[in-house]
């Protein structure tokens, strides 16, 4: 067993299920996203705010802007504890992208709500 | 045919360095690249590489040959040998001690965290523990690994995080003993890897499958394990 304390279950398959249920989501609305603007080739501005107006929109976006988060914050780990070596500059690394995640999300929650 | 290997002796030189040789084969013949390595060493002795069983059974002369690990006695000159030029190098990854021969405490460290010996604390009954045929039958494609470290070196995850990822031939054998029977420590075992370096460094990219000189098949096994620890915790 290798104990870790900063990543983002501490267990190894919290972090797996995460990454794929996350990726799940993102795909989802991405599929959504590409759908939506397909089927919308003369999409104007009062559409565009009528889409994102609705709850639906709004729980939907927060859950993959949170997936993103999420799934990012994991692979970023990985790849920071395969790369990375010295301790000091990992977790500076580390602390970096956290703090971007978290800004990212205020902000995320800061335009979703704010139309 | 042209032959380049590796070559490095920590007590005369500073930097490791290729040697290039020319050689004839005798007879032109299909040889083995361990009898090539016989030849090599005919004419230079200083040459130094692990072998045993020259039959594919010890594990001993694991190497990376034209940039595929395998093991030089059941790699036949025609299998690796491009444009007659064949590249001898170590397994990738491990400390190398002289030339050929690596040092593989790594490896054997990783293969003694998954106490790869059967754990059963019920009384023993008076003659074996006995197992069914289909029971035996799931130690297939798992006992038959000869931990030459031709996966665990191919594999990027290992290289990364040698001292934390068990590497596939540990986890193979991870799971030789998870799948057995006769084994009773199957809860302990799986809470041992459930971290997330231990298992799920494993990314699936199958280098382990593709170097496997007997042909098993590791990621499968990494899946099953991976398998057991959602079934035990969901």
């Amino acid at each position: 067993m290798v104990t870790s304390i900063t990543s983002f279950g501490r267990s190894g398959l919290y972090d797996w299920m995460m990454q794929r249920v996350t990726a799940v989501i993102l795909l989802a609305y991405t599929v959504f996203m590409i759908g939506y603007l397909l089927f919308n080739p003369d999409l104007d501005y009062n559409q565009w705010r009528g889409l994102f107006d609705g709850t639906f929109m709004r729980v939907f976006s927060l859950l993959a802007l949170l997936s993103m988060v999420a799934h990012a914050w994991i692979g970023l780990w990985s790849v920071s504890t395969d790369y990375i070596k010295p301790t000091g500059a990992r977790f500076v690394f580390q602390s970096v992208c956290g703090l971007l995640a978290f800004i990212y999300v205020v902000w995320g929650i800061q335009i979703l709500w704010g139309i | 045919m042209l032959v380049s290997v590796y070559r490095y002796n920590p007590e005369i030189d500073d930097a490791p360095y290729m040697q290039d040789i020319h050689i004839d084969i005798p007879g032109g013949k299909d040889i083995m690249v361990l009898d090539l390595l016989q030849l090599l060493k005919e004419k230079d002795s200083t040459l130094a590489y692990r072998r045993s069983c020259r039959e594919g059974v010890c594990g001993s002369d694991g190497m990376n040959m034209n940039g595929k690990n395998g093991l030089a006695c059941i790699t036949p000159l025609s299998a690796v040998v491009e444009a007659d030029k064949l590249v001898l190098r170590p397994l990738p990854g491990l400390p190398v001690i002289r030339d050929l021969v690596v040092d593989m405490t790594q490896f054997y460290r990783q293969y003694e965290k998954i106490k790869p010996f059967l754990i059963n604390n019920t009384p023993a009954p008076a003659i074996e523990r006995l197992q069914s045929p289909e029971e035996r039958a799931e130690l297939d494609g798992l006992y038959e690994c000869i931990l030459c470290a031709c996966c665990s070196t191919a594999c990027p995850s290992f290289w990364w995080n040698p001292d934390k990822f068990i590497g596939p031939s540990g986890l193979l054998q991870a799971y030789r003993f998870l799948a057995d029977s006769r084994d009773t420590a199957t809860r302990e075992r799986l809470a041992d890897l459930d971290d997330p370096f231990s298992v799920f460094r494993c990314h699936g990219i199958m280098n382990c499958v593709n170097v496997c000189p007997k042909g098993l098949n590791p990621t499968k096994a990494i899946g099953k394990i991976r398998n057991m620890l959602i079934q035990q915790a969901t």
